[in-house]
This record gives structure tokens, sequence and C-alpha cells, in this order.
């Protein structure tokens, strides 16, 4: 059988930072830097900012819900929440076309709502039940979605970069124009396999934005203790890949440079870093003494940079809403968070054969007691 | 019917796949271009074009990461790792995403990928280009782990790995490639020309995964073996004069678990020899197995042998090896045990 027509998903000329063979390296990537300064926050209609709002309060409401459930007992092991950071997982997905792929770590509960994951199959999960998206194999940290194209959900810190890196060769291969939206966080910036992706990337032009959710803190250690370069946007300078720092906290900002670095993707230069300067309000996870940073550090981001209430001061200073419309939209998304919550807590535990269920694609003989 | 090295056999179960299912791409460092360090996949990149056939940077764990988003999105890369010694870095991947891709997705996604890597020693590699790390994969729940013995094994065993949807940790003993390699070192390997499993019938076959094969018929003892040690052992069978039975695993997971209880059952009594180190070897897992099975049919107490519990030597290596010598003696001790 003959081969399908592909593009050379290897070997593909060199991007623009190769054309002129006078110009040194340096100056080359500087060159590309240039061209890459962060764009001006994106122009919202109201209906964009309605869009924001509510998926960003869906994923606030849904966490603070999920830290309950934990403190009640209903979720058990580890929970990593995304509360402070909505702005980044509902700014790119806004810059997102069908067919886009996203792949992350264990902050994971974000990036499924804002795919548009059923809040109830991502509660269940939490909970251990039947109903949730891996039927309670995963957990928190790991969750998939073919139908939403979210490829995890990954607990181990950076494991998920080179997989969404395979995900944009698969795509190069495919001919499509998907690309493939790769989160990682400040602490998996120095992992090693980080630094393999970003090679490969950049040698093959793959289309993968990767997207470094900088919220500061490493768990309990701080960039500044971890990182001798703390300008991650800077990281893929000796693989010539560009990138820029965005203001995490502005879902408009968030937008904006998820489009450039979508158009970079789709139009063949290969990858790109956009490094989200972000915050998490709560814990590591849902253990964490929080001594590595004042409760003033975290109470001025919360009052001056909250990505949610930007959105709402807009939405009824700029867009003519009343505090009653804006009330309407958190009804709707406090009503879908309790329906979740209820649906988590009623629905049955896996059934014991689901022990031995999705190993292997056949049953397969083993020894046993 | 044509006649092959274990590595022409292993390019041509590449090409046989490649040619029928596009969605198998092949990549790894020296794997292109140079086709191979011991040629494995020469002339694929020529019949098949430079995006199927490909050389990845030196770096495992990002080819292996980057073959599990392949495999998640729907192809079927297969990988290999220059040496089985390098595939520590990309253990991570292999343990934490390949292994658990299927479970942790609730069967959303698998991940049909298959990492290939010469394995053993027999060439003077010393301790990072001779090592058998297979009892690491057999150890992780998710994968699936083959140690050819032979060009007409390696080929139906690796299209079958192709083809399956696991992911599959494929093993070839580098002392197999050119000829069945008896650990007689002094003399030259016989070419696997002149060995009747050196016939390879073209095109599509398969070895099923999770069957082995008797070698050699025997009723005094049953030999549990595989890669290199199935070659080793016949010949240690014949020097000292025993009536083995000799069992070649071919996969170690899933495990042919009726072969072997069948023959100890026969036989009554059983040795286990691998090239791997001792403690916490494969041979730990299949006396366990035998004891479990075949315990009130056993006349003699079950005998490993296997490679020291040391790194493997360089100027040393036939000490380290499990020979004719060593097999031979355990032979003898558990007939008479």
């Amino acid at each position: 059988m003959a081969a399908r027509p592909r593009k050379s998903a290897s070997n593909a000329s060199a991007g623009k930072a190769a054309k002129s063979v006078s110009e040194s390296s340096a100056e080359q990537i500087v060159k590309t830097l240039e061209h890459f300064d962060a764009p001006a926050p994106a122009k919202f209609s109201k209906d964009d900012e309605i869009r924001s709002y509510r998926d960003m309060l869906l994923i606030r409401r849904f966490e603070e819900k999920a830290g309950q459930l934990y403190g009640m007992g209903f979720i058990g092991g580890f929970c990593h929440l995304y509360i402070g950071q909505e702005a980044v997982v509902v700014g790119m997905q806004m810059a997102m076309k069908d067919g886009d792929q996203v792949v992350t770590g264990y902050r994971d509960h974000g990036h499924m709502l804002a795919t548009g994951m059923e809040a109830r199959g991502v509660m269940a999960e939490l909970t251990g039940r039947r109903s949730g998206y891996s039927r309670g194999k995963g957990g928190s940290m790991h969750m998939f979605s073919k139908e939403k194209k979210f490829y995890g959900g990954h607990g181990i810190v950076g494991a998920q970069v080179p997989i969404g890196t395979g995900l944009a060769f698969s795509n190069k291969y495919e001919g499509t124009d998907a690309i493939a939206i790769t989160y990682f966080g400040d602490g998996a910036a120095n992992q090693g396999q980080v630094y393999e992706s970003f090679n490969m990337a950049s040698l093959w032009k793959l289309p993968v934005v990767y997207v470094v959710e900088n919220n500061r803190y490493a768990m309990g250690t701080s960039v500044n203790r971890a990182s001798a370069e703390t300008d991650f946007s800077h990281r893929g300078l000796s693989f010539k890949i560009p990138g820029f720092q965005v203001d995490g906290m502005d879902v408009r900002a968030v937008k904006a440079a998820g489009d450039l670095a979508a158009e970079h993707c789709r139009s063949g230069e290969g990858p790109i870093i956009l490094e989200m300067m972000t915050y998490r309000y709560r814990g590591h996870s849902m253990s964490d003494p929080a001594k590595y940073r004042t409760r003033d550090e975290v109470q001025k981001m919360r009052s001056e940079s909250d990505p949610i209430e930007q959105v709402k001061k807009r939405l009824v200073s700029d867009h003519g809403m009343s505090e009653d419309d804006v009330k309407a939209i958190d009804k709707e998304v406090r009503d879908v968070v309790a329906d979740a919550a209820d649906f988590a807590q009623s629905d049955p535990e896996p059934d014991p054969s689901e022990l031995w269920t999705d190993i292997y694609a056949d049953d397969i003989p083993q020894a046993a007691e | 019917m044509p006649r092959m090295t274990m590595i022409e056999a292993i390019r041509d179960a590449h090409g046989v796949k490649m040619a029928e299912d596009d969605n198998v791409v092949v990549f790894g460092e020296d794997v292109g271009y140079f086709g191979g360090v011991f040629r494995c996949t020469a002339g694929l990149q020529e019949r098949f074009g430079k995006s199927r056939c490909f050389d990845a940077p030196i770096n495992e764990s990002g080819i292996v990461g980057t073959a599990i988003g392949m495999a998640a999105f729907g192809l079927r890369p297969v990988v290999e790792m220059q040496f089985a010694d390098y595939v520590y870095p990309a253990y991570d991947q292999i343990v934490s995403e390949a292994a658990r891709l299927r479970y942790r997705s609730a069967g959303d996604f698998t991940c049909p990928l298959v990492v290939r890597m010469p394995t053993g020693g027999g060439i003077f590699g010393g301790q990072t280009h001779s090592q058998s790390p297979e009892a690491l994969f057999t150890h992780v729940s998710g994968l699936k782990t083959v140690v050819p013995s032979n060009p007409y094994d390696a080929k139906g065993l690796l299209i079958a790995a192709i083809e399956d949807n696991d992911p599959v940790i494929f093993l070839e003993p580098k002392r197999l490639y050119n000829g069945p390699f008896d650990g007689d070192h002094d003399k030259p390997v016989t070419p696997w020309s002149k060995h009747p499993l050196g016939e390879v019938p073209d095109g599509r076959y398969i070895v099923p995964l999770g069957k082995g094969a008797i070698r050699r018929e025997g009723a005094a003892l049953t030999v549990l073996a595989y890669g290199t040690m199935v070659h080793v052992a016949e010949a240690a069978a014949e020097m000292v004069g025993i009536d083995a039975e000799i069992v070649d695993l071919r996969t170690l997971m899933p495990l042919d678990l009726d072969l072997i209880e069948a023959s100890v059952k026969k036989t009554g009594r059983c040795l286990v020899v691998h090239e791997a180190t001792l403690t916490s070897g494969f041979g730990a897992e299949l006396v366990a197995v035998v004891a479990d099975a075949c315990f009130y049919h056993l006349e003699a107490p079950i005998v490993r042998v296997a490679g020291w519990d040391t790194p493997y030597p360089h100027a040393q290596e036939w000490d380290y090896f499990p020979g004719q010598a060593r097999i031979g003696g355990a032979m003898k001790r558990v007939m008479e045990g």
C-alpha cells in the first residue's frame, strides 16, 4: 500500500532564523525576539468578556468546591488547586481552534474545564467514582478526554513536555494545521526532558506552544531559589525558540499571546514559548503550610490582580451590565458546580472488577495468589 | 526460503509493517541516514523517505516521550535505543507514561509503541554496553517484554509487537545478531545461514506474544531460558549428555505459563538460566511461578544460573557470562538433587 502523501515531519527546511547567513546567531536571536514582543491585550467584545468571565468563574468555583469536599473527606490523596491562574487556560482556549490538543501536568482541573470537559466527570474522578473521566483509575492528576483532545493530566513533573512534542510531530506528519498546547510550570522548566523537547521541536519545526505557567513557586521553592535564569521565556534561546512574557492575570493579554503563538505555529515557524506570569492563591496541594511566602503577598495579588475581578469590573463599567446581570452568571456557574458536587458524592464507587481492566488491550494470563 | 541474519530479519519486519501501514514511523539515534549502529534499520530511509524513518538527537527520554505522544495520537512509532544500557534516561517515560496511559485514561488513550534495544553481552562492551535490563520492564504492569533468540522469531515477534496495541519492550540479544552464539567464544560463531531458524519467510507473519517454544525436547529436566541463553543451554546439554528440555520463553510478559507448567510437570526438575544479574532477576519470578504451579511434581530444588551480582566486567567477560560449563554443572546438580 502506498503511503499517504504527507509533509516531511523531520526534515522541514529551517525557518526564518537561518535565512541570513551573514548575521551571527546572537543577532538572529535578538531579531527573532524583537519580532515576538508581547502583543497588546486582545480587544474583547462583550461576548468575549462574558465567556471568559463565565469560564474563569467556573474554574474558581469548581476548585473552591473541590477544596471543601477535600476538607470533608470526600476527596482523598492529592489535589492541586488552580485558583488564581484561571486567565491562563481560559485565554489560551479562546485562541485555540477545533483539533488543537492540550496536555499539562498535575494542576489540571482548570485545563480540563477550559477544554469543555464536564464538571461532573472531573469532580467524580476527584471523589474516585465510576463516572469519573478515568473511572476512578486516575484521580486528580490523571484525567483524559479523546473527545476534547485533552491528553492529560500527568503526575510526573515535566513528563508531559515530550508528549506534547510528539503530538505536535503527529500534527505535522498528518499534514493538519493543528497545534499542541503543552503546559508546564516554573518547577518543571528545570527538568532535562524539557530541553530535549525544545531541541527536537525546533530542529523539526514542530507546531507546539510551550506555555510556562510561572506561578512563582515550585511547591515551596520560589523561582529565584531554584532557577539560575528566572526569565523562562528566554529558556529557548539556545534552541532558537522565540518566547516572551505575558501578563497571565489578564485574560485579554493571554488571548493575544495565544493568537500570536498559534499563528506562528500554524505557519510552519516551529515552536514558541509563552511565559505566563501568574500566581496561585492556594497552597501547592492541600497539605501546604505556606511558610514560603507572606499572607500580604497573597492578599496583594488577590486584591490588585485577580483575573476574574478584572473582567467583572469591565462587564459593569465598559459593557453596561448590571450587578444583577453578573449575578445571574454567578448563579448559573454555582448551579453547575453544585450539581457536579452532588453527582460526585452520590455516584457509585467503581465496580471491584475495574481493578483488573484497562491494563492491557486483552486479558493476559498472570500468576495469581 | 530466504536465509537471514537476525539483523536482516529485524530490518525486514520494519519494512513489512512500514509498507503496510503508514502510521508506522521509525526513529532513533543514527537510525535513519546511518541505518542504526547494528544496521537494523539500514535502507528504510531510502525506501520510505525521511518522514517515515529518521535520526533523532541523542536524548533517550525525549525520543521515547515524543513517541508516546505520537502513539497517543494514533501513530505506531518504533524507536531504537542504541543499546539497552542507554534506556535509563527514558525509564520515567516508559514506566510513568507509556505503561500507564491506557489505565489512567480508562482506555480513552492507548500507547501502541515499540522500544527496541540491543541487549546482553559477549562483545567486550563492558558495563555500559552489555547489560540485560529485562527485569526492570517485566516488573512494570502495562508493558510487554519480548526477547527473541533467532531470526525467524525476531521477525515474527517484531511484527506482532508493532501490531500490538500496548507498549512493547523488544530486547535484541546483540551476540545473536550474526549467529546462534552458544557460549564457546574461542570458535567462530556458526552463521544463521546454516541454522534452520535462519530461514525467514518473505512478507508478513507473526509469532504471537505470550507463546514460548520448546527448542529441544527432553525428559530429564526443564531449562527455562530466553535470548542467547537458549543456545548456550542447548550446547551445555550436549556437553554433559543430559536429556534436557530447553524452553525458549520468547516473551517474558505475557509469560507462557501453560508451557512452563507442562514441561516441568513432565520432567520434575527445573533449571532457570539468564545472563542478567541474579538478585531480583527475572529468574526469581520464574522460580516462584514453577514452585507455585509444580511444587508437588518437583524431585529436586530449582536452580538458577545467572550473571554474577557485579557490574558487567570488561576483561573478565567470560568469567561473568553464564557459559556452558556453569550451565552444564548446574544441570548435573539438578539431576543429583
